[in-house]
């Protein structure tokens, strides 16, 4: 049989794998035999769709860790392809000697205007991962997206960035080349680009690693995508004494997009197709490419410095506390 | 009771605990350096910043005795001392964040883990913020990061330098992406402040790590370091554990980041605050007035250069 064998990556999606597998034999075998089953199969593929539905409308924040993780979720270079109609990667950072396969950028054209777009980038599969180093990025990569996007500012370019990244790199050599300093610096510099600057994380955001490439005007989450400040494992290590309790700790981190926006971080919420951006990464794209679109029209209306000014009062007002009077 | 005797006694009575210890000597008279194991007089180690006089250990100082040590007496104006920390995730782990916020303030008599105002440093007008480790680890909120910002804001207003002391195990997990997020609001004000113009210096203390590292106290105009602190992005243990590698014995160290061109200079707390002085002085850009005298005092034994035709 010719047909690839599907096999479910996550736990929760194993009931909804084995019934399109289902599905699938069920049609082969009928037209084998050249028998007619259509009706069995409707009935099979509503079961499908409302099974999928219920799976993806219920999950838990640990579940959507693992969908925001999944391997095969679009990453940034997936996204890049599926949108623009011109795309060259530009590489290095100039100084530190190596170009960051972990954090990658270019120029593009997308709906016909040009752009600056730039992300962390995981692997495709376990060699590609190694090379990519699982989406980690060091000081230099983030160096690489500040020279970037201050192109993106000479050249009066939107800058579009992509989170995808379980944290910065944490190794020796990230330490020794200031993986703190290159953060900070992106983190102060972007505040100061007269350029649009719109920032989306299109599936794993983790912690400082994150937010190196994410001041951005407008903050956009796909629906499964999570944002953390620190892995669910490590804060589960740190406060309960126990990696085990990871799941326990996704959910009291409140690290989904509903719960972001209702924190004000997030501005907009990016819906993904039931099954997860993973079951149709051409329609999610075109959901990524209308929003970015539709926004940066509205940014478009702002000189540089209204820009700035509003990049920093949207940051300015974030934080809960409460003022007692003395 | 022979000497005998006295030995077995001694050796069944149970070991003073590390914690009792510490205790017993706060209380006392007399201070034991945890470093050299040498005995200083607490009020001379006092007087000498709680740096060991025997070996140059610095012992950790918290935010009040901090500004004792570097605002002028009776110039320090605190800033936004009635902000209160929230649980806006109704956070809990194995204990609420509620309680641990309500317990904290009792122990330590603080609202949260920093200080911030206004005050004269040796008469130079600052603006200063100071990280205070006893509180939850001096991580960082919503209410380190909006008082931060506020008195960065302030000393952008006031054309002020602005000094913060770090010291912090980084962002407050408790407080979830509101924490991730004051990184970047303090490092927007910052900007401004930069903008302006203007001088900033983290002096980073033991320990400055996390999200701290990554943002503010990377962003000096000039990064000061007290000695044998450590200072770095991941902490120790995550970098052995994750990958294994086995590390300098001075790795994350100020030592460490002078060498690799990441701090600017080290200086002992001792000479702190003649330092900070002698820096912001350096920094101030001479008036035109004074300009104009400075180029007037060119020496008759030098004279200036005279351009001729040939």
């Amino acid at each position: 049989m010719s047909k690839p064998e599907r096999r479910p990556l996550l736990d929760f999606e194993r009931p909804l794998t084995e019934l399109e597998l289902r599905i699938v034999q069920i049609r082969d075998l009928a037209d084998e035999n050249e028998v007619d089953v259509s009706d069995e199969i409707q009935k099979l593929e509503a079961r499908a769709a409302q099974l999928r539905q219920d799976i993806f409308q219920n999950l838990t924040p640990a579940q959507q860790l693992q969908v925001a993780r999944h391997p095969r979720r679009p990453s940034t270079l997936d996204y890049i392809q599926a949108m623009t109609d011109e795309w060259i990667e530009l590489h290095g950072d100039r100084a530190t000697g190596i170009d960051d396969k972990a954090l990658v950028g270019g120029v593009a054209r997308l709906g016909g205007r040009p752009v600056v777009m730039l992300g962390h980038q995981k692997g495709r599969d376990t060699k590609d991962n190694v090379a990519r180093n699982f989406g980690m990025a060091s000081p230099g990569g983030y160096r690489k997206a500040m020279r970037l996007m201050n192109h993106a500012n000479r050249f009066g370019m939107p800058i579009i960035t992509f989170t995808d990244t379980p944290g910065a790199y944490a190794g020796v050599e990230a330490e020794r080349l200031g993986q703190g300093e290159a953060i900070a610096y992106n983190l102060r510099e972007m505040f100061r680009l007269e350029v649009p600057i719109l920032s989306t994380v299109i599936g794993e955001g983790g912690s400082g690693g994150a937010l190196g490439i994410g001041v951005g005007d407008r903050l956009m989450m796909f629906e499964h995508s999570v944002y953390t400040v620190a892995s669910p494992e490590a804060c589960a290590a740190i406060l309960w004494k126990d990696a085990a309790k990871s799941p326990q700790a996704a959910e009291a981190l409140k690290i989904t997009a509903a719960d972001l926006k209702r924190l004000g971080i997030l501005d907009e919420i990016l819906p993904e197709p039931i099954g997860g951006a993973h079951s149709d990464p051409l329609a999610t794209a075109a959901t990524l490419k209308a929003a970015i679109l539709k926004n940066l029209e509205t940014l478009d209306q702002l000189t540089g410095p209204q820009l700035k000014q509003m990049r920093y009062d949207k940051f300015r007002k974030i934080g809960m506390f409460s003022e007692v009077s003395a | 009771m022979s000497l005998f005797d006295w030995f077995a006694n001694r050796r069944k009575s149970e070991p003073i605990s590390q914690e009792r210890h510490e205790r017993e000597i706060a209380d006392g008279l007399w201070s034991k350096c945890s470093e050299c194991g040498v005995l200083t007089y607490t009020k001379d180690l006092g007087a000498n910043l709680m740096v060991c006089p025997e070996c140059g250990f610095h012992n950790r100082v918290f935010s009040d005795e901090r500004i004792r040590q570097l605002i002028d007496t009776n110039t320090w104006r605190s800033l936004d001392d009635h902000l209160n920390p929230q649980d806006p995730l109704e956070f809990r782990d194995r204990k609420s964040y509620t309680d641990r916020i309500r317990d904290t303030q009792t122990k330590t008599g603080l609202l949260d883990a920093v200080a911030t105002g206004v005050g004269a440093l040796a008469g130079l007008p600052v603006a200063l913020g100071v990280m205070d480790f006893r509180f939850m680890g001096g991580s960082m909120g919503s209410v380190v990061g909006e008082k931060l910002t506020r008195m960065i804001e302030r000393g952008t207003g006031d054309r002020r330098p602005v000094i913060i002391v770090c010291a912090s195990g980084g962002a407050r997990m408790q407080e979830g992406m509101l924490s991730l997020m004051q990184m970047a609001k303090i490092s927007g004000a910052l900007e401004r402040h930069r903008e302006a113009g203007l001088l900033y210096m983290p002096i980073l203390t033991h320990p400055t790590t996390g999200g701290v590292t990554a943002s503010f106290a990377m962003l000096g105009d000039v990064i000061i370091a007290e000695p044998k602190a450590t200072i770095g992005f991941a902490g120790r243990r995550v970098v052995e554990q994750t990958l294994r590698e086995k590390l300098p014995d001075d790795f994350q160290t100020s030592e460490y980041l002078l060498s690799h061109g990441f701090v600017d200079v080290i200086v002992p707390r001792t000479q702190l605050k003649k330092t900070l002085a002698q820096l912001i002085q350096l920094h101030q850009p001479l008036r035109h007035a004074e300009h104009h005298t400075a180029a007037m005092q060119v020496p008759d034994a030098f004279p200036l250069p005279t351009v001729t035709a040939d």
